[in-house]
C-alpha cells in the first residue's frame, strides 16, 4: 500500500519514534512498537534505553525481534533480569519514562481492550489478553498507544477495559495522531494523503478535531533509509 | 537430590491427572519436550500455569489435557493468536477451559510469593478496568500508610516444569539469558522437573546465571533440543519461522489433529520429534 512513497505503516513508526526523546527509557511491546523504537534509537535518539518485559533492559538489537524474548535482545542488552524484578523493581520503581501500548479497541478516553470482543463470559473473539497492559498503563508518565484506525477499533464503548487511560499522551494511528484535550482525545494531526474528514469517519465514536490540528512532515529520506534498514529476525 | 531419570519416567512419577502443572520459560528455554510427554502419557484435567501459554499450552489445550488454565497472556508472539486456546474457550473445543487471568506484573508477584513461602504477593496493580471482577485479586491497606494495594494469591503447583541448557552430574542445574520465573517457579512448586541441553562434568559459572541446587529439584531429564521450536541461548536461535507456521496448522482442527498424531503421539521422545520435523521439512 503504497502512499506518496511511504506505507500507512511506515508513517505510523516515524510519526511514534519522533515523540522519543534521547535518553529516554522506554518499555516497548513487539511490532508497530518496537519498530518505532528501535527507529529512534538509529535517528535523533541514540541514548534511548529500550526496556523488553522479558527482562532485557537498554537492549540494542541490530534486527528486529519476532518476539520479546528472543535472544538477540539478551545478547546486546546492558542487564538482563528476571520477569518478576522487571515488573517490581524496574515498571513499579517508576524507572521507565515512557511505554508504548497496542489494543483491539479504544475509546475516548484512552482506555484499552486487549481482553475480548463480546462477553467475558462467551466471548466472540479472544484476545491474548492484558499481558503488562494493566500495570504499564499506569506505572509510566507518557503512554503512546499504536493502532489502526478503523470503527471497530476506536469504539462508544469498549467491551472490556483492560487498562485505564489516564496516562495515554498521545495515540498514532495510521490516519493521523490524537492527544487528549479536555480530558478527550482530539485529532491534532492528520498524515499526508489523509484528510480530516477520512479520520473522523474512521472513529467510531464523535471525534472532536482541534482548532490547530495540522498535517504531519512527512518521513524524511533520512528516517525511510534507517526504518527500511531494519529487518525482522527469521524474515526474508 | 535430583535424579538423572529418562523423561518418560519422569513425567510418569511426578505429573498425575488432575493435578496443578506449571511449566515455566519466558519465551525463552519453553519446555516443550516435557509438554510433548505429557500429551504423548495423556495427562487429563491439569490446572495449567504460565504467564505466556504460548504454543506448548496451545498443543496441550488443543488435546484436551487441560481443564483451567492460570495465565497472563495467551498469544503467539508477534503472530497473532494461539487458536487451540481460542476454540477451548469460545466453542469448548475439545472440552471446556476455565480461565484465571491475571496481569503480568500480579502473575510474576504471585509467582515470587509462591517461592517465599508466602500465602500472597502484594503490588501496586489490577487498579480499575474489568479485570479485577473476574480473577483472584484482593484489596488490602498498607499497614503502615494505609496506601491501597493489590494481593494475589501465591502459586504453589504440584509441579513446576522448566528448561536449562546444563546440568552436572549430581543433578544442580544452570540456565542463563532470559531467566523469565524458572527459579521462582522451580522453588514455588511441591515437584520440580528440570529437562537439560545436556549433563557436564562441571557447570561454569555464567554471568546472569540461574543455579538451582540439586536438592531442590526432584528429577533431570536430558532433552537435546527440548525447548523447540522456544530456543536455548547459546544452543540454538528461536525457530520464528514455526512460530509463523503454526498460526496455519492450528487453525484447523484436522490440521492440528495430524500434526499431534504424526510429531508427538508418532514419536517416542525429543530426538525422534526432531527426525519426523526434518523428514517432513525435507519433502516440503
Amino acid at each position: 500500500m503504497s502512499l506518496n512513497g511511504f506505507t500507512a505503516d511506515e508513517m505510523m513508526a516515524v510519526a511514534a519514534a519522533r515523540r522519543l526523546r534521547d535518553g529516554t527509557v522506554c518499555f516497548v511491546g513487539i511490532g508497530l512498537p518496537s519498530l518505532a523504537a528501535n527507529l529512534a534509537r538509529r535517528t535523533h535518539a541514540p541514548g534511548c534505553v529500550l526496556i523488553y518485559e522479558s527482562g532485557t533492559i537498554g537492549a540494542k538489537p541490530d534486527e528486529l525481534p519476532l518476539s520479546i524474548g528472543d535472544g538477540e535482545l539478551a545478547e546486546t542488552a546492558d542487564a538482563v533480569v528476571s520477569v518478576p524484578e522487571v515488573f517490581a523493581y524496574w515498571l513499579q520503581g517508576r524507572r521507565i519514562d515512557v511505554s508504548f501500548l497496542g489494543a483491539a479497541q479504544i475509546d475516548r478516553y484512552g482506555n484499552l481492550n486487549s481482553t475480548v470482543i463480546g462477553s467475558y463470559e462467551a466471548p466472540a473473539v479472544r484476545l491474548p489478553g492484558g499481558g503488562g497492559a494493566p500495570e504499564i498503563a499506569l506505572g509510566v508518565d507518557e503512554v503512546f498507544v499504536m493502532l489502526r484506525h478503523t470503527p471497530r477499533a476506536f469504539v462508544e464503548r469498549l467491551d472490556f477495559e483492560t487498562s485505564l487511560g489516564d496516562n495515554v499522551r498521545t495515540v498514532i494511528t495510521d490516519l493521523g495522531v490524537l492527544e487528549p484535550r479536555d480530558g478527550e482525545l482530539t485529532l491534532v494531526a492528520h498524515h499526508p494523503g489523509v484528510t480530516v474528514a477520512d479520520a473522523v469517519a474512521a472513529t467510531g465514536w464523535d471525534l472532536k478535531v482541534a482548532d490547530d490540528v495540522r498535517e504531519t512532515e512527512a518521513p524524511t529520506d533520512a528516517e525511510l533509509t534507517a526504518l527500511r534498514g531494519l529487518r525482522t529476525k527469521g524474515s526474508d | 537430590m535430583a535424579r538423572v531419570l529418562p523423561l518418560s519416567e519422569a513425567v510418569a512419577e511426578l505429573v498425575h491427572d488432575g493435578g496443578v502443572v506449571a511449566l515455566e520459560g519466558f519465551t525463552h528455554l519453553i519446555p516443550h519436550a516435557a509438554g510433548h510427554e505429557l500429551i504423548r502419557q495423556q495427562r487429563r484435567d491439569l490446572t495449567l500455569i504460565r504467564m505466556t501459554p504460548d504454543l506448548v499450552y496451545d498443543q496441550l489445550i488443543g488435546v484436551g489435557a487441560a481443564r483451567k488454565l492460570v495465565f497472563s497472556w495467551g498469544g503467539n508472539p508477534g503472530v497473532g493468536s494461539l487458536h487451540r486456546l481460542r476454540d477451548a474457550v469460545e466453542h469448548g473445543w475439545p472440552v471446556p477451559l476455565e480461565l484465571e487471568e491475571h496481569s503480568h506484573a500480579g502473575m510474576a508477584a504471585a509467582w515470587a510469593a509462591g517461592a517465599a513461602n508466602l500465602p500472597f504477593g502484594v503490588l501496586r496493580g489490577y487498579r480499575g478496568g474489568d479485570l479485577p471482577a473476574r480473577t483472584r485479586v484482593a484489596k488490602i491497606a498498607c499497614p503502615f500508610t494505609g496506601e491501597e494495594l493489590a494481593a494475589v494469591p501465591a502459586l504453589r503447583p504440584d509441579v513446576g516444569i522448566v528448561h536449562a541448557q546444563q546440568a552436572d552430574r549430581e543433578g544442580n542445574v544452570q540456565l542463563w539469558g532470559i531467566t523469565g520465573v524458572q527459579k521462582e517457579a522451580v522453588l514455588a512448586s511441591k515437584r520440580a522437573l528440570v529437562t537439560v541441553e545436556e549433563v557436564v562434568d562441571r557447570l561454569e559459572p555464567r554471568p546472569g546465571a540461574v543455579v538451582l541446587p540439586s536438592w531442590v529439584v526432584d528429577a533431570v531429564s536430558v532433552a537435546p533440543f527440548g525447548a523447540h521450536p522456544s530456543y536455548a541461548h547459546g544452543y540454538y536461535e528461536r525457530d520464528n519461522d514455526f512460530y509463523v507456521a503454526w498460526d496455519e496448522i492450528s487453525r484447523d482442527r484436522d490440521r492440528f489433529e495430524d500434526w499431534i498424531a504424526r510429531h508427538v503421539r508418532g514419536t517416542a521422545d525429543v530426538s525422534e520429534y526432531r527426525a519426523s520435523l526434518a523428514a517432513e521439512a525435507a519433502l516440503a
